[in-house]
């Protein structure tokens, strides 16, 4: 069976600007993929083409078979997608915006109301499930979005910096959770947390100048007595030029 | 279909903020104030609804502008452009509920004037069919310029820009058909004056307070609000992520 996401030479430019450079990769069931990279090396720019915000410039990417580019609406079917800084409607309530999401998703009467029951259970938000999400703290809305993208039980997770923001219990819940999910999907998400990567992740890609840089397990990246931050700043920082 | 769920939404995002309650208090107290001062209604001695029409598309001109600002410009703010365009439906399901949304607040504000019909039935015995006519009038006018400021916010994540160039596309079309201008036009570029006749709104909807629903007039609304819906896709399919 092919992955359930495989990305093949994803190239945008952006004017003479590069931001994702030919990059190639596929996340089968069961792998937890922490996407990482210095600010600015592409991480999210990939994650917007696979969710099909982002047109890319060259090249493709599958969602459980469906492509981005050609069957859009089919590929956002399977996915579940956390866009970077999380954002949600601040005017509308929880319990309103999730319900929103569920209805466009196609659930309508009593599965609609037990698909944002469990999503709300899923992200401990029973407590705020009728505020307007405005008055919510950071944490709590990030969750708000986590639970928008996990609604529908996607097979394919993909989530930008889905632990910024929270606090170490909150960060804990939410490794727990993905880990928990982890058996049945594939799941890609972007960190800037290197302790995240050990913690959750069954491979680590790192990225910078839109190349793929790295492609392993966290432990085979990391050789005995280097962490996993020394492996990071050799590979992503610019080489000081030899005098 | 998605579109409605979108519409659904938006519509009760007007009601969630101050922006409906202000929109519809103003437009109603300047309507009926143009109708009474500026339009003599009672000084007329005429059981119709004239005057009334004369002043709603140009309170539209301002008013509708400041509904549709938001649309776009908002959720790109807020980067919620994202979120929408993510989930599974049709790009242009997105823009047509938005639209809607927009068109049936229009319809509300529309409504609450009724207090106007009964005052002049109860005054005269006016020729309601024209009545109706113009009413319909308001609401195609309204969808016009509504298709006009949502493609013009899809361009910007400023609401302020969004409304002005709102303000300023549709006053174009609805002077065009104007004196002024074809005048103008007829003596420098002939060709010109024609084009600019008939695209204008006002020649349109006047022919539809005069109690005419013709099906010409009817399909240069509907092909004008499709092809700023059209345009409104193409700006948010091309610049979706700027």
């Amino acid at each position: 069976m092919a992955a359930l996401i495989e990305i093949e030479r994803l190239t945008k430019r952006f004017g003479a600007f590069t931001a994702v450079d030919d990059v190639s990769f596929s996340v089968d069931r069961g792998e937890v993929v922490g996407f990482l990279g210095p600010n600015g090396a592409g991480k999210s720019t990939t994650m917007k083409m696979l969710a099909g915000f982002v047109t890319p410039s060259s090249g493709t990417a599958r969602i459980c078979g469906d492509d981005v580019v050609d069957r859009p609406v089919a590929a956002k079917r399977h996915l579940g997608y956390l866009p970077e800084g999380a954002p949600t409607y601040p005017e509308m309530t929880v319990t309103a915006f999730l319900g929103f999401v569920a209805r466009i998703r196609g659930y309508r009467g009593s599965e609609a109301a037990d698909r944002v029951a469990h999503a709300m259970g899923l992200t401990q938000l029973e407590g705020v499930r009728l505020q307007p999400i405005e008055t919510l703290s950071k944490g709590f809305k990030r969750r708000v979005g986590l639970a928008q993208s996990l609604l529908h039980d996607p097979p394919v997770l993909v989530l930008d910096e889905p632990t910024d923001g929270l606090d170490p219990n909150q960060k804990h819940e939410v490794r727990e959770l993905i880990r928990r999910m982890a058996p049945e999907k594939a799941i890609v998400i972007s960190t800037h947390i290197l302790e995240e990567v050990g913690a959750v992740c069954t491979r680590a890609i790192i990225i910078a100048g839109g190349k793929v840089l790295a492609d392993s397990t966290p432990r085979a990246l990391a050789p005995p007595g280097m962490s996993l931050e020394q492996v990071f700043r050799d590979l992503t920082m610019p080489k000081p030029e030899a005098a | 279909m998605a579109a409605l769920t979108v519409a659904r939404r938006e519509l009760a995002g007007y009601f969630a903020t101050p922006v409906a309650y202000v929109f519809i208090v103003i437009f109603l107290m300047m309507a009926g104030a143009l109708t009474f001062t500026l339009g003599g209604f009672f000084q007329r001695g005429q059981a119709d609804l004239g005057p009334f029409f004369t002043f709603v598309p140009w309170l539209f001109l301002f008013l509708v502008p400041a509904l549709t600002m938001r649309l776009w410009a908002e959720e790109r703010r807020l980067g919620t452009i994202e979120l929408l365009l993510t989930l599974p439906l049709p790009q242009w399901q997105a823009v047509v509920g938005k639209f809607l949304a927009a068109w049936a607040f229009c319809a509300i504000a529309l409504l609450l004037t009724f207090p106007l019909v009964l005052t002049v039935n109860y005054l005269g015995n006016p020729d309601n069919g024209v009545i109706a006519a113009g009413y319909v009038g308001c609401l195609l006018v309204a969808g016009a310029y509504l298709a006009v400021g949502a493609a013009m916010s899809a361009t910007t994540k400023n609401q302020v820009i969004a409304f002005v160039l709102a303000v300023a596309v549709c006053f174009l079309f609805a002077a065009a058909g104007s004196p002024v201008v074809t005048e103008f036009l007829s003596q420098r570029i002939p060709a010109l004056a024609e084009v600019a006749r008939g695209l204008s709104l006002t020649e349109r909807f006047n022919s539809l307070t005069r109690g005419v629903i013709a099906l010409r007039d009817v399909a240069f609304f509907a092909t004008f609000i499709g092809f700023f819906l059209f345009v409104n896709a193409v700006v948010i399919d091309h610049r979706k992520a700027d």
